[in-house]
Protein backbone atom coordinates (compact mmCIF):
# COMPACT_ATOMS: atom_id res chain seq x y z
CA UNK A 1 0.00 0.00 0.00
CA UNK A 2 1.46 3.27 -1.00
CA UNK A 3 0.66 6.53 0.69
CA UNK A 4 1.79 8.58 -2.26
CA UNK A 5 -0.92 10.78 -3.65
CA UNK A 6 -2.05 9.22 -6.89
CA UNK A 7 -3.13 12.43 -8.51
CA UNK A 8 -6.50 14.08 -8.25
CA UNK A 9 -8.04 12.23 -11.23
CA UNK A 10 -7.89 8.83 -9.61
CA UNK A 11 -8.46 10.04 -6.09
CA UNK A 12 -11.51 12.13 -6.88
CA UNK A 13 -14.85 11.06 -5.46
CA UNK A 14 -18.13 12.30 -6.90
CA UNK A 15 -20.09 14.79 -4.82
CA UNK A 16 -23.22 12.63 -5.04
CA UNK A 17 -21.38 9.62 -3.64
CA UNK A 18 -20.24 11.73 -0.71
CA UNK A 19 -23.68 13.26 -0.26
CA UNK A 20 -25.34 9.82 -0.08
CA UNK A 21 -22.76 8.48 2.32
CA UNK A 22 -22.93 11.55 4.51
CA UNK A 23 -26.71 11.55 4.61
CA UNK A 24 -26.58 7.94 5.81
CA UNK A 25 -24.12 8.96 8.53
CA UNK A 26 -26.42 11.73 9.72
CA UNK A 27 -29.47 9.46 9.65
CA UNK A 28 -27.60 6.78 11.57
CA UNK A 29 -26.81 9.17 14.38
CA UNK A 30 -30.18 10.87 14.32
CA UNK A 31 -31.90 7.57 15.05
CA UNK A 32 -29.84 7.17 18.19
CA UNK A 33 -29.96 10.55 19.85
CA UNK A 34 -32.57 12.52 21.72
CA UNK A 35 -31.45 16.09 21.14
CA UNK A 36 -29.85 18.41 18.63
CA UNK A 37 -26.69 19.06 20.62
CA UNK A 38 -26.19 15.31 21.06
CA UNK A 39 -26.41 14.86 17.29
CA UNK A 40 -23.94 17.67 16.69
CA UNK A 41 -21.58 16.19 19.23
CA UNK A 42 -21.69 12.77 17.55
CA UNK A 43 -20.98 14.34 14.16
CA UNK A 44 -18.04 16.18 15.71
CA UNK A 45 -16.68 12.96 17.14
CA UNK A 46 -16.92 11.33 13.73
CA UNK A 47 -14.97 14.20 12.22
CA UNK A 48 -12.30 14.18 14.90
CA UNK A 49 -10.65 10.98 13.70
CA UNK A 50 -10.65 12.28 10.13
CA UNK A 51 -8.91 15.45 11.27
CA UNK A 52 -6.13 13.63 13.02
CA UNK A 53 -5.54 11.30 10.05
CA UNK A 54 -5.59 14.13 7.53
CA UNK A 55 -3.00 16.00 9.61
CA UNK A 56 -0.52 13.12 9.64
CA UNK A 57 -1.12 12.11 6.04
CA UNK A 58 -0.74 15.57 4.54
CA UNK A 59 2.43 16.21 6.53
CA UNK A 60 3.95 12.90 5.46
CA UNK A 61 3.08 13.49 1.81
CA UNK A 62 4.58 16.97 1.77
CA UNK A 63 7.94 15.36 2.59
CA UNK A 64 9.13 18.49 4.32
CA UNK A 65 9.15 16.99 7.81
CA UNK A 66 8.20 20.17 9.49
CA UNK A 67 5.45 20.78 12.04
CA UNK A 68 3.57 23.97 12.71
CA UNK A 69 4.30 25.58 16.04
CA UNK A 70 2.75 29.02 15.56
CA UNK A 71 -0.95 29.75 15.80
CA UNK A 72 -1.23 31.62 12.51
CA UNK A 73 0.64 28.93 10.60
CA UNK A 74 -1.54 26.12 11.89
CA UNK A 75 -4.68 28.10 11.02
CA UNK A 76 -3.32 28.73 7.56
CA UNK A 77 -2.50 25.06 7.25
CA UNK A 78 -6.11 24.20 8.10
CA UNK A 79 -7.74 26.76 5.85
CA UNK A 80 -5.47 26.08 2.86
CA UNK A 81 -3.88 22.61 2.82
CA UNK A 82 -6.55 20.67 4.72
CA UNK A 83 -9.43 22.34 2.90
CA UNK A 84 -7.80 21.79 -0.47
CA UNK A 85 -7.19 18.11 0.10
CA UNK A 86 -10.67 17.49 1.49
CA UNK A 87 -12.84 19.84 -0.55
CA UNK A 88 -10.73 20.72 -3.57
CA UNK A 89 -10.46 24.44 -2.79
CA UNK A 90 -9.07 26.62 0.00
CA UNK A 91 -11.41 27.97 2.63
CA UNK A 92 -12.97 31.18 1.49
CA UNK A 93 -11.79 33.28 4.36
CA UNK A 94 -9.81 33.20 7.61
CA UNK A 95 -10.65 36.00 10.01
CA UNK A 96 -9.76 37.00 13.49
CA UNK A 97 -12.53 38.06 15.83
CA UNK A 98 -12.42 41.67 16.93
CA UNK A 99 -14.06 41.10 20.29
CA UNK A 100 -12.04 38.16 21.56
CA UNK A 101 -8.34 37.58 21.04
CA UNK A 102 -8.73 33.82 21.21
CA UNK A 103 -11.39 33.44 18.52
CA UNK A 104 -10.85 32.94 14.82
CA UNK A 105 -13.32 32.25 12.04
CA UNK A 106 -12.96 30.09 8.95
CA UNK A 107 -15.61 30.78 6.35
CA UNK A 108 -16.82 28.45 3.64
CA UNK A 109 -19.47 29.62 1.20
CA UNK A 110 -20.35 26.17 -0.02
CA UNK A 111 -19.70 23.48 2.56
CA UNK A 112 -20.50 20.14 0.97
CA UNK A 113 -21.73 18.72 4.23
CA UNK A 114 -24.76 20.98 4.31
CA UNK A 115 -25.30 21.93 0.67
CA UNK A 116 -27.65 19.01 0.18
CA UNK A 117 -29.24 19.15 3.60
CA UNK A 118 -32.45 20.96 4.39
CA UNK A 119 -33.01 21.12 8.11
CA UNK A 120 -36.64 20.62 9.20
CA UNK A 121 -38.07 23.36 11.38
CA UNK A 122 -38.30 21.18 14.47
CA UNK A 123 -34.53 20.72 14.42
CA UNK A 124 -34.06 24.47 14.43
CA UNK A 125 -30.45 25.26 15.07
CA UNK A 126 -28.84 22.07 13.80
CA UNK A 127 -25.80 22.48 11.63
CA UNK A 128 -24.62 19.40 9.77
CA UNK A 129 -21.29 21.12 9.33
CA UNK A 130 -20.43 19.94 12.84
CA UNK A 131 -18.70 17.09 11.05
CA UNK A 132 -16.29 19.59 9.55
CA UNK A 133 -15.82 21.38 12.86
CA UNK A 134 -14.86 17.98 14.26
CA UNK A 135 -12.26 17.65 11.52
CA UNK A 136 -10.83 21.10 12.31
CA UNK A 137 -10.78 20.30 16.03
CA UNK A 138 -8.97 17.02 15.32
CA UNK A 139 -6.27 18.75 13.31
CA UNK A 140 -5.80 21.49 15.90
CA UNK A 141 -5.75 19.27 18.93
CA UNK A 142 -3.42 16.77 17.25
CA UNK A 143 -0.86 19.44 16.51
CA UNK A 144 -0.99 20.77 20.06
CA UNK A 145 -3.44 23.67 19.79
CA UNK A 146 -6.51 22.48 21.67
CA UNK A 147 -9.55 24.45 20.65
CA UNK A 148 -13.30 24.42 20.73
CA UNK A 149 -14.69 24.54 17.19
CA UNK A 150 -18.33 25.21 16.42
CA UNK A 151 -20.17 25.49 13.12
CA UNK A 152 -22.60 28.30 12.49
CA UNK A 153 -24.78 29.06 9.52
CA UNK A 154 -24.78 32.75 8.85
CA UNK A 155 -26.85 34.54 6.23
CA UNK A 156 -24.70 36.07 3.55
CA UNK A 157 -24.59 39.69 2.69
CA UNK A 158 -25.88 40.79 -0.69
CA UNK A 159 -22.71 41.22 -2.64
CA UNK A 160 -20.59 38.54 -0.96
CA UNK A 161 -21.47 35.40 -2.81
CA UNK A 162 -22.35 37.03 -6.12
CA UNK A 163 -18.83 38.30 -6.56
CA UNK A 164 -17.54 34.72 -6.26
CA UNK A 165 -19.95 33.46 -8.90
CA UNK A 166 -19.15 36.23 -11.33
CA UNK A 167 -15.47 35.38 -10.92
CA UNK A 168 -16.19 32.22 -12.84
CA UNK A 169 -16.72 29.68 -10.07
CA UNK A 170 -19.51 27.26 -10.77
CA UNK A 171 -21.93 27.18 -7.88
CA UNK A 172 -23.63 23.98 -6.82
CA UNK A 173 -26.80 25.66 -5.65
CA UNK A 174 -27.97 29.14 -5.06
CA UNK A 175 -27.13 29.62 -1.40
CA UNK A 176 -28.33 32.20 1.04
CA UNK A 177 -26.11 31.13 3.93
CA UNK A 178 -22.46 30.59 4.45
CA UNK A 179 -20.87 28.32 7.02
CA UNK A 180 -18.67 29.96 9.62
CA UNK A 181 -16.46 27.80 11.82
CA UNK A 182 -15.68 29.54 15.05
CA UNK A 183 -12.38 28.39 16.53
CA UNK A 184 -11.83 29.25 20.17
CA UNK A 185 -8.36 28.35 21.44
CA UNK A 186 -7.60 27.36 25.02
CA UNK A 187 -5.78 29.85 27.18
CA UNK A 188 -2.48 27.96 27.33
CA UNK A 189 -2.27 27.96 23.54
CA UNK A 190 -2.40 31.75 23.44
CA UNK A 191 0.07 32.07 26.28
CA UNK A 192 2.50 29.75 24.61
CA UNK A 193 2.16 31.54 21.32
CA UNK A 194 2.71 34.91 22.97
CA UNK A 195 5.81 33.54 24.70
CA UNK A 196 7.19 32.44 21.34
CA UNK A 197 6.82 35.95 20.03
CA UNK A 198 9.34 37.30 22.44
CA UNK B 1 35.89 0.63 23.02
CA UNK B 2 32.90 -1.48 22.15
CA UNK B 3 29.88 0.77 22.44
CA UNK B 4 26.81 -0.61 24.15
CA UNK B 5 24.99 -2.15 21.26
CA UNK B 6 21.52 -2.17 22.69
CA UNK B 7 19.26 0.47 21.22
CA UNK B 8 16.00 1.28 22.89
CA UNK B 9 13.27 2.73 20.72
CA UNK B 10 10.12 4.09 22.29
CA UNK B 11 7.02 5.86 21.06
CA UNK B 12 5.46 8.14 23.64
CA UNK B 13 2.07 9.80 23.25
CA UNK B 14 0.53 12.61 25.24
CA UNK B 15 -0.16 10.51 28.34
CA UNK B 16 1.62 7.20 28.15
CA UNK B 17 4.14 5.13 26.21
CA UNK B 18 2.58 3.63 23.10
CA UNK B 19 5.26 1.26 21.92
CA UNK B 20 8.70 -0.04 22.94
CA UNK B 21 11.31 -2.12 21.20
CA UNK B 22 14.88 -3.07 21.87
CA UNK B 23 17.24 -3.50 18.99
CA UNK B 24 20.02 -5.81 20.05
CA UNK B 25 23.06 -6.35 17.96
CA UNK B 26 23.56 -9.88 19.31
CA UNK B 27 20.56 -12.09 18.59
CA UNK B 28 21.18 -14.72 21.23
CA UNK B 29 21.84 -12.55 24.26
CA UNK B 30 19.35 -10.98 26.57
CA UNK B 31 20.17 -7.73 28.31
CA UNK B 32 20.54 -7.75 32.05
CA UNK B 33 17.35 -6.64 33.73
CA UNK B 34 18.90 -3.72 35.57
CA UNK B 35 20.38 -2.34 32.36
CA UNK B 36 17.01 -2.54 30.65
CA UNK B 37 15.32 -0.68 33.47
CA UNK B 38 18.04 1.93 33.48
CA UNK B 39 17.59 2.40 29.74
CA UNK B 40 13.85 2.92 30.14
CA UNK B 41 14.53 5.43 32.89
CA UNK B 42 17.00 7.45 30.84
CA UNK B 43 14.74 7.44 27.81
CA UNK B 44 11.66 8.63 29.64
CA UNK B 45 13.48 11.15 31.78
CA UNK B 46 14.39 12.99 28.60
CA UNK B 47 10.71 13.74 27.98
CA UNK B 48 10.75 17.17 29.60
CA UNK B 49 13.68 18.20 27.42
CA UNK B 50 11.74 17.02 24.39
CA UNK B 51 8.83 19.21 25.39
CA UNK B 52 11.11 22.19 25.68
CA UNK B 53 12.78 21.58 22.35
CA UNK B 54 9.48 20.86 20.63
CA UNK B 55 8.31 24.47 20.70
CA UNK B 56 11.65 25.93 19.75
CA UNK B 57 11.80 24.62 16.22
CA UNK B 58 9.39 23.48 13.55
CA UNK B 59 11.61 20.64 12.44
CA UNK B 60 10.25 17.19 13.16
CA UNK B 61 13.68 15.70 13.75
CA UNK B 62 15.05 17.08 17.01
CA UNK B 63 18.42 15.31 16.89
CA UNK B 64 19.98 14.68 20.29
CA UNK B 65 18.00 16.15 23.19
CA UNK B 66 19.80 14.57 26.12
CA UNK B 67 23.20 13.09 26.91
CA UNK B 68 23.70 10.82 29.91
CA UNK B 69 27.11 9.21 30.45
CA UNK B 70 27.76 7.53 27.14
CA UNK B 71 24.16 7.39 26.01
CA UNK B 72 22.25 9.85 23.89
CA UNK B 73 18.55 10.29 23.29
CA UNK B 74 17.42 11.41 19.85
CA UNK B 75 13.85 12.37 19.15
CA UNK B 76 11.48 12.79 16.24
CA UNK B 77 8.10 14.48 16.63
CA UNK B 78 5.22 13.62 14.35
CA UNK B 79 2.69 16.20 13.12
CA UNK B 80 0.35 14.92 15.82
CA UNK B 81 2.99 15.52 18.52
CA UNK B 82 3.70 11.85 19.09
CA UNK B 83 7.30 11.41 20.19
CA UNK B 84 9.57 8.79 18.64
CA UNK B 85 12.62 8.43 20.88
CA UNK B 86 15.78 6.44 20.42
CA UNK B 87 18.36 5.70 23.10
CA UNK B 88 21.73 5.03 21.54
CA UNK B 89 25.41 5.49 22.11
CA UNK B 90 26.51 7.48 19.15
CA UNK B 91 25.08 6.82 15.71
CA UNK B 92 25.28 9.06 12.72
CA UNK B 93 22.50 11.61 12.69
CA UNK B 94 21.63 10.76 9.13
CA UNK B 95 21.02 7.07 9.74
CA UNK B 96 18.85 7.87 12.75
CA UNK B 97 16.91 10.43 10.74
CA UNK B 98 16.27 7.92 7.97
CA UNK B 99 15.18 5.35 10.52
CA UNK B 100 12.72 7.81 12.07
CA UNK B 101 11.32 8.76 8.67
CA UNK B 102 10.74 5.11 7.85
CA UNK B 103 9.01 4.52 11.16
CA UNK B 104 6.92 7.64 10.56
CA UNK B 105 5.66 6.18 7.32
CA UNK B 106 4.77 2.91 9.02
CA UNK B 107 3.08 4.87 11.81
CA UNK B 108 0.93 6.88 9.40
CA UNK B 109 -0.14 3.67 7.68
CA UNK B 110 -1.18 2.35 11.08
CA UNK B 111 -3.01 5.59 11.87
CA UNK B 112 -5.07 5.32 8.68
CA UNK B 113 -6.68 2.21 10.17
CA UNK B 114 -10.12 3.34 11.42
CA UNK B 115 -9.82 0.94 14.31
CA UNK B 116 -6.68 2.57 15.64
CA UNK B 117 -7.38 5.43 18.00
CA UNK B 118 -5.02 8.34 18.28
CA UNK B 119 -2.73 8.23 21.31
CA UNK B 120 -3.44 4.62 22.24
CA UNK B 121 -0.88 1.82 22.69
CA UNK B 122 0.21 0.14 19.49
CA UNK B 123 -0.33 -3.61 19.52
CA UNK B 124 -0.12 -4.47 15.84
CA UNK B 125 2.41 -7.22 15.08
CA UNK B 126 2.83 -5.97 11.52
CA UNK B 127 3.91 -2.60 12.89
CA UNK B 128 6.44 -4.29 15.12
CA UNK B 129 7.88 -6.33 12.23
CA UNK B 130 8.21 -3.29 9.99
CA UNK B 131 9.88 -1.21 12.70
CA UNK B 132 12.41 -3.96 13.37
CA UNK B 133 13.09 -4.28 9.66
CA UNK B 134 13.73 -0.53 9.45
CA UNK B 135 16.05 -0.77 12.42
CA UNK B 136 18.01 -3.56 10.77
CA UNK B 137 18.28 -1.51 7.62
CA UNK B 138 19.48 1.75 9.15
CA UNK B 139 20.83 1.05 12.58
CA UNK B 140 23.07 -1.97 12.33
Amino acid sequence: MSLRSRGSAEGAVSVSAFAYLYSELVQYHQGRVASISELERRLENSGYGVGFRVLELLTLRSKEYKREIRLMSILQFVSAAVWKSLFGKSADSLERSIDNADEYMIVDYEPITSTFVSVPSDLGQLSCDSFVSGIIAGVLEGSGFPARVTAHTVPMEEGEYMSKISAGNTALLQRKDKAVFLVKFSKEVLERDAALDR
Amino acid sequence: MTSQQVLLFGIVGKNEPLYEAEFNKLPGSTTVDSITRQNYFVLHSALDLVEKAAWATNNMYLKVVDKVNQQQVSTFLTAGNIKFMLLHSGRSEDSIRNFFIDVYEVYVKLAMNPFYQYDKPITSKAFDTKVRAAARRYLS
